[in-house]
């Protein structure tokens, strides 16, 4: 598979202190890949590098197969975490200029803005200042502009911040949408919920360090424990917990006096689903019979918690 | 590099429609014009407010001395006491009352002679009474000497001396004043447009951090060239808004001369430009034109086209190199009032250049420390300028020092630049704390 970035032991120091250290990534071409952790961690670092805000001390970066250099500016649309407009400049002119300063020229610009404006419905703010507009309305205009150069690669930092959810939800279709077209996409953020939502790779930044990165199904099944959770329908619950507190390693158990059902969660050792399913089926009606999967939350805070523990 | 233009334009755009900049653009003029108004309305004013002085002269003396004049008049009280006299020139509101005492002679008189007045009294109209008596007193002495008035009045006939320079060029009083106002408008011209003009990108570098719109920019182009673009948009906006002063500046004053009907001589008389014509009664026509040929030549023969040039040189270099330190200062600060500390130490050469050019190379502009300043790029474009209406070359600044002058300052050009940038690029995407001095010393440490 081609990767559309793909960072060799990036290293970036600021005076003593070290934002990145031997970082490497590999980001698949047409994906959505989320750049994850906690505050500090120096993905915003990253991502400039990225950028050509900044660049690596040491360490390689290659856009689309090639060495990364200013050419590739005009590919790359970012919307950084820290974004505002110019507030006394009028919505059109401003996206006009922010557009042909990508390289577009200002006909192709026009016309793209256009159709933009049109499936946003934002057509009628053409004239209005920035500072007559609301937050979120300012934050649309400022998504159209990031990609309305039509890069290969976008780079997201924390793009629902600051927008309702009705309009959180808008973008996140955009996005979806840009996806299916072709473009990859970096997606830069905290909140896990959406990472689960779109994201098709991972990558865990902490303390300037990359611990974890893949494909989010694999890394959940890499981090999956074997816990089951199991609904029992029974007219003798207390010898069945009895029995299989003797048979299993059962972590807890409860009883829901209103559906009738014992609820049980069991750590069993690798792959031996069946022996408890055959074990069941003689004593009672299973009625569920789940796997608990990883969120991406839990592997966020187990990793770093992992992480400092070792360190310590 | 396409992208300077787009970013050039964009500045200046902001600028030119920002509206507190269209407002003092069209009111500025207006300002000025009506204020060199008022001061010539007020001068004239001051020139017709007659001060009445009333004199008693009981003596056999002074009967010439007191004659009405253009500032002053004199009313002669006749035949009463002195407490009379007193309370007539209070009741009268005259500025004052002269006495002179019946005395045998002329010394006596004088040292027994009074000036009563209501407050203390000018230091003008004093001097002018003293200057009568001296002269009445001279005139008699040197009589008792054995002189006529004839030969005292042709003893007195002023004397002014011929003025040339060594190549032998006929030379005027009052042509280093005229250099002088040249250079110092030169001078303070750049001083002022640094000052509003750096401070309007240093403003607006601040604006782009505020508004958080920084790094949406700078993820396009380099951050050198927004800086760059900056300084130079905002540089044509100020060149605009000074073109326009001029022209309209220059109309209006026109109109309010002729609606006014003022003389505009009247606005340079008594500015000590041209002592040899304001002293003129005495001075016979043929002179007059004579002189007035004389300024125009001078004015005519200073090197009106290098010092235009430059001007333009030093302008541009000066402005570039202070205009950089304001972005500089923008891009390291959150807000404009964490500013004042990092200001004062960019305004401090400028008024020491301005400060230099008044009292040093106006009265010496070869001298040590005019040269020094003109050398020291950071008071060079202002010292230097200063200096240019003296010429170039021999009497003026030496070739090598014009030259070493452009040089150092193009030197400090890259150099501040350069620190700039440095500064710049790391500052705009610092938030939060004021930095410190030391702080900003690590930045330029930073590898980009």
């Amino acid at each position: 598979m081609s990767h559309i970035l793909v960072a060799k032991d990036v290293t970036k120091q600021f005076g003593s202190h070290t934002a990145l250290k031997n970082v490497s990534l590999e980001i698949p071409k047409n994906s959505i890949y989320g750049l994850l952790g906690p505050n500090g961690a120096g993905k915003t670092t990253l991502i400039r590098i990225i950028n050509q805000i900044t660049y690596p001390d040491q360490g390689s970066v290659y856009f689309d197969g090639e060495l990364l250099k200013s050419e590739h500016i005009a590919q790359i649309g970012y919307l950084p975490e820290e974004r505002g407009l110019y507030k006394s400049m009028k919505v059109g002119e401003q996206a006009l200029y922010l557009a042909q300063l990508k390289g577009l020229s200002k006909d192709e610009a026009k016309k793209r803005l256009k159709y933009w404006f049109e499936r946003l419905e934002i057509g009628d703010w053409w004239n209005k200042k920035i500072q007559e507009l609301s937050k979120g309305m300012a934050q649309k205009i400022q998504f159209v502009v990031t990609v309305l150069h039509e890069p290969k690669l976008l780079i997201f930092d924390e793009p629902f911040s600051g927008f309702d959810p009705i309009n959180a939800n808008i973008i996140k279709e955009q996005i979806l949408s840009l996806k299916e077209k072709g473009t990859s996409i970096i997606f830069s953020t905290h909140r896990m919920e959406s990472v689960e939502e779109l994201c098709e790779y991972i990558a865990l930044i902490h303390k300037s360090e990359k611990i974890l990165d893949g494909r989010l199904s694999d890394i959940k099944k890499a981090y999956k424990n074997n816990i089951f959770k199991i609904g029992l329908e029974t007219d003798n619950q207390e010898e069945l917990v009895r029995e299989m507190q003797d048979k299993f390693d059962v972590l807890a158990q409860e009883y829901n006096s209103i559906e009738k059902q014992l609820n049980i969660t069991v750590q069993l050792p690798s792959n031996q689903s069946s022996e408890i399913l055959s074990f069941l089926g003689s004593r009672a009606n299973v009625n569920g019979f789940v796997e608990t999967i990883p969120s991406a939350n839990d592997i966020f805070i187990k990793t770093i918690q992992n992480k400092n523990l070792d360190n310590e | 590099m396409n992208k300077l233009p787009l970013i050039i334009k964009r500045e200046y755009i902001a600028k030119v429609r920002n509206k507190s900049f269209v407002v003092m653009t069209f009111l500025s003029p207006f300002l000025m014009v009506g204020m060199i108004l008022l001061i010539a309305y007020l001068t004239q004013l001051n020139d017709n407010d007659k001060k009445v002085i009333g004199v008693l002269n009981d003596s056999s003396y002074f009967s010439n001395e007191f004659v009405t004049s253009e500032a002053t008049s004199y009313i002669n009280f006749k035949d009463i006491s002195l407490a009379a006299a007193k309370d007539s020139t209070l009741s009268l509101g005259f500025y004052g009352l002269i006495y002179l005492p019946d005395e045998p002679n002329l010394e006596q008189v004088a040292q027994r002679a009074f000036f009563y007045s209501k407050d203390a009294p000018s230091a003008t109209i004093l001097d002018k009474l003293e200057n009568s008596i001296t002269g009445r007193l001279r005139q008699e002495r040197l009589r008792e000497m054995g002189l006529s008035p004839k030969e005292y009045a042709e003893m007195d006939r002023r004397y002014n001396i011929n003025i040339e320079t060594f190549d032998g060029n006929q030379n005027i009083k009052g042509i280093n004043e005229i250099k002088a106002i040249i250079g110092g408008a030169f001078g303070y011209l750049i001083m002022m447009f640094i000052i509003i003009y750096g401070g309007f990108v240093m403003r607006s570098v601040i604006e782009e951090k505020t508004s958080r719109i920084i790094e949406v920019i700078i993820s396009s182009v380099k951050p050198f060239h927004l800086m760059m673009g900056k300084i130079i948009g905002t540089s044509l906006a100020g060149i605009t808004q000074f073109a326009i002063w001029i022209v309209s500046g220059a109309m209006l004053l026109f109109i309010g001369l002729a609606i006014f009907d003022i003389d505009p001589a009247s606005l340079t008389k008594g500015s000590g430009m041209t002592p040899g014509v304001a002293n003129g009664a005495n001075v016979d026509v043929d002179a007059l034109t004579q002189n007035i040929q004389l300024y125009a030549q001078e004015i005519f023969d200073l090197p009106i086209f290098a010092m235009l040039f430059f001007f333009i040189v030093y302008f541009v270099l000066g402005y570039l190199i202070y205009s950089s330190i304001y972005a500089a200062i923008g891009a390291a600060v959150d807000n404009e009032t964490d500013t004042q500390q990092f200001i004062f130490p960019v305004i401090l050469p400028l008024m020491l250049a301005i400060y230099v050019g008044f009292f040093s190379v106006f009265s010496n502009p070869n001298g040590p420390i005019a040269v020094a300043f003109s050398l020291f790029p950071l008071t060079s474009p202002i010292v230097m300028l200063m200096r240019l209406p003296w010429g170039i070359g021999e009497g003026g600044v030496p070739v090598w020092q014009l030259i070493t002058s452009i040089l150092i300052l193009i030197g400090t050009f890259i150099g501040i630049v350069w620190v700039a940038a440095k500064i710049y690029r790391v500052g705009i995407l610092m938030y939060g704390k004021k930095p410190s001095y030391k702080e900003l010393y690590k930045w330029l440490k930073y590898s980009s």
